[in-house]
């Protein structure tokens, strides 16, 4: 399955076109979804294949994996004492414990690929490159994708453009699962734009409504914003390290073959994409506008998978980034603040939002701020292991979000919802699992992944992040704190709204309770050792670290550690997000705390203003900068206009016009017409002279004819 | 050998031919006079041919006999609708063709 990974893209595409031609005749229109699904169930067996298939490849590489992840411990342990990359005698004496034969002997990464097209000597392939991260992904995609398409066949039942919807579900699906296959540098511009427009496509899915396509175009101009980041950045990786290959580049890039200052370039370049698609400051303002497209789409692209797709690409080329930001040595850089900055920015947005989805659209931003900020403190696997359970939790809160809207006359504003608790027990209960998890609360998945990035941020790969370590722990504090009030204000209280709200169908709790499942059990993926080996699953300790780290295939990278665990960090996080929850709790279970404070307080009102309008971003984009240019610019451009163009262009008109008049008096009605006169008069009268002879009577030009034929006779004669 | 008394001969059919198709206002006339030439072109191939010891100048002169029955043939269908149309067969009015 490694070697035929292909057929994982493949098969949503073929889908998709099968869709698009054939599924309107499918019960009037109404049947997509008997395509979508079971493809999608065959992509999800086919991920599941590919990812037991690299575990296994992992394996027999090293044969006693559990001994493989202790030494590789032990080992970044020492080289993390040992410290300077520039002594690899040091670094060959420490990794002489027993780790350097996990260096020798790793598992490559899979490539298969095909020249896609040549030019000027330079072959362009197309192909599939399989490892840890790329099996990682893929099982998150196809599963999320696979539970989204279950999910919208009750969800967008009777739907104007049902087909349409499913096409393009399954049209992102093969796109971003072609994303995460990238073997190269172009390939991965070639996904990270499909995926943007299946995401254009369906936000702007219910395009009656003109905010909805506003929504859509502002998600797709301001992706083109940081679109051009990508591509100047791997323009510069491709000159830099003179292949478009992903292997290549980071071989080049870790050993030091490539200069510092052009790794720094691009490195900088590429966090401009990642802005946009991730979602980070300052370019994130188009994902809450997302929300504007249909609810398991917001699920699946918006928050599982599309949205990380930046992320994934610093995963994807980590040696560009971990090189040039310096991550390794340095205790605070660009990547890293960028995230944490996000992360906390996000989260306070959040607690304003009267929409359930756009505070959990703020959560996802502050969310992929983590993940951001995980990267760039150097805790590579922490970022994917949060990737990994983020996807499931915050799919399943979408998912949930939008059991609510179905259950109550399709509105996600808040203030109309309230004590759906008992009208909707399964979504209640999904929903406040999903919402502990991704607040970090003890044993669930969010616990373990954050966690592991406050780790990372603490002890760092040289020195530790302290600014990143306290933005972690304020985030964790607000996660819980604003994940309680969304609990509190939809299913507690009184019900607001009108109608009777009711539970929705098992179409719909189905996919809630299996994300639900993996809120709780995800973060079995990469547990501790020291927790693992207590609970007996020793055996499964680790799992992300062991088989998705490239640093495995990179010898160069050797510098690069995984930090130990601490238990005391542990307990602050989790203490602070127990603290986060149970301050909400009081504030509105029990009313306690300063209610009314917005009105009593000038400056408490001037935050709550600020938060409102969303740090005036959008004020500032469309205000300031959309005006700008409309304004002063568009002025200058006016008097530009009128003073310079015009009068270059009136010169140019009126002299023109003096050459045409002089042309017409002189070469155009003496020369040209005169000939032309000549030429006709000259021809009438020859006309007139000839029209003598053409008598009309035969005898005449019998004797023209007999008398020239005499003439003829006579020269010949005498000539002859 | 006689040749230059028939290459005088059909010279002067020839000629009479000639004057009689510019000359004569009465097309059967005209077409009388074509056949003159005819003839004469007739005698002068018989007589090169005779010259020269070849048959080809008589199988010429049979051919030119069958394609001159055609023609007249052609020509007086021709007079024939002419008068039809206008009572008479004087060329000089049929200048139809006038510039």
């Amino acid at each position: 399955m490694l070697e035929n990974a292909y057929l994982i893209p493949l098969l949503p595409g073929l889908s998709f076109l099968a869709i698009l031609l054939f599924g309107k005749r499918i019960k009037g229109g109404q049947g997509a979804h008997y395509i979508g699904v079971p493809v999608l169930a065959v992509v999800w067996v086919l991920s599941l294949v590919a990812v037991f298939g690299w575990i296994n490849r992992v394996d027999d590489v090293t044969p006693a994996t559990e001994a493989g992840a202790t030494t590789h411990e032990t080992a970044a342990a020492g080289v993390g004492t040992a410290g300077d990359p520039a002594s690899p005698v040091v670094l060959a004496a420490e990794g002489e414990t027993g780790a350097e034969a996990g260096h020798e002997a790793v598992a490559q990464p899979v490539i298969r690929s095909a020249t896609w097209w040549s030019n000027a000597g330079e072959n362009f392939r197309i192909g599939t490159l399989v490892d840890g991260l790329s099996v990682t992904l893929l099982f998150v995609v196809s599963t999320v994708s696979l539970l989204v398409h279950i999910y919208s066949i009750e969800y967008v039942r009777g739907d104007e453009r049902y087909t349409h919807y499913y096409a393009f579900l399954s049209f992102f699906s093969a796109a971003m699962l072609f994303f995460v296959l990238s073997q190269n540098i172009i390939q991965m511009i070639v996904g990270w734009e499909l995926v943007g427009v299946s995401s254009f496509v369906l936000i702007g899915h219910w395009w009656e409504s003109l905010d909805n396509s506003n929504a859509a175009m502002k998600a797709f101009m301001t992706n083109r914003v940081g679109d051009v980041g990508l591509l100047v950045g791997m323009i510069i990786l491709y000159f830099a390290a003179g292949s478009f290959e992903v292997p290549v580049i980071n071989e080049m890039a870790a050993s030091g073959q490539i200069r510092h200052l052009l790794l720094l370039a691009a490195a900088g370049s590429l966090t401009a994409a990642v802005m946009s698609k991730s979602g980070q400051f300052p370019l994130h303002t188009w994902l809450p506008d997302a929300m504007a497209g249909p609810t398991p789409v917001s699920a699946l692209i918006h928050a599982a998978t599309m949205v990380v797709a930046g992320v994934y690409m610093v995963a994807r080329l980590y040696p560009v980034f971990y090189e040039g930001y310096s991550i390794g040595t340095s205790s605070i850089n660009g990547l890293a603040l960028l995230g944490g900055f996000t992360a906390f920015m996000a989260a306070a947005l959040a607690f304003v939002q009267w929409d359930i989805k756009k505070v959990l659209a703020y959560s996802t931003i502050s969310q992929l701020g983590y993940m951001v900020m995980a990267l760039g403190v150097g805790a590579w696997t922490a970022a994917i292991f949060h990737l990994f359970t983020h996807a499931l939790f915050k799919a399943c809160l979408f998912l949930g979000a939008g059991s609510v809207s179905h259950a109550s006359h399709h509105t996600f504003d808040m203030r109309e919802m309230g004590g759906l608790r008992k009208v909707m027990p399964h979504t209640y209960k999904t929903f406040v699992l999903a919402s502990l998890a991704l607040a970090g609360v003890f044993p669930l998945a969010g616990f373990w992944s954050k966690d592991e990035i406050l780790v990372g941020a603490m002890r760092g790969q040289q020195s530790g992040y302290p600014l990143m370590l306290f933005f972690g722990l304020l985030v964790a504090f607000m996660t819980a704190a604003y994940m309680t009030r969304v609990i509190w204000y939809t299913f507690w209280g009184e019900y607001r709204g009108h109608g009777t709200p009711h539970e929705s169908p098992a179409l719909i709790t189905g996919p809630l309770w299996i994300l639900a499942g993996g809120a709780v059990l995800g973060g079995l993926v990469n547990l501790p050792s020291a927790v693992a080996d207590k609970i007996g699953l020793g055996g499964a300790a680790h799992l992300i670290e062991t088989y998705a780290e490239p640093v495995r295939y990179l010898d160069q990278f050797s510098t690069f550690s995984v930090a130990a665990p601490s238990l005391g960090l542990a307990l602050t996080g989790l203490a602070l997000a127990l603290g986060g929850i149970l301050a909400v709790y009081l504030y509105y279970w029990r009313r306690l705390g300063p209610h009314g404070l917005t009105e009593q307080s000038v400056w408490a009102r001037r935050g709550y203003t600020f938060l409102v309008n969303k740090y005036y971003l959008d004020h500032l984009y469309t205000g300031i900068i959309a005006r700008g240019v409309r304004g002063p610019v568009a002025q200058a451009a006016y008097w530009v206009n009128q003073n310079v163009i015009d009068r270059i262009v009136n010169l140019v008109g009126e002299s023109a016009r003096e050459t045409g008049r002089w042309v017409y008096t002189n070469i155009d009605q003496g020369v040209v017409d005169g000939t032309v006169n000549g030429l006709s008069s000259g021809a009438e009268a020859t006309g007139e002279g000839l029209r003598v002879i053409q008598s009309g009577r035969v005898q005449q030009y019998g004797s023209l004819l007999f008398g020239a034929a005499a003439v003829l006779a006579i020269i010949f004669t005498i000539v002859i | 050998m006689l040749v230059n008394q028939f290459l005088i001969l059909g010279a002067v059919l020839f000629c009479t031919g000639v004057y009689g198709v510019l000359a004569r206002r009465n097309a059967v006339m005209v077409l009388m006079s074509i056949e003159l030439m005819l003839n004469a072109v007739n005698i002068n191939l018989l007589t090169f041919g005779l010259m020269v010891g070849s048959i080809s100048g008589q199988v010429f002169a049979l051919f030119i006999i069958a394609i001159a029955a055609a023609e007249v043939g052609v020509g007086l269908a021709l007079v024939l609708l002419i008068y039809r149309n206008r009572s008479n067969i004087d060329v000089e009015e049929l200048d139809l063709m006038h510039g």
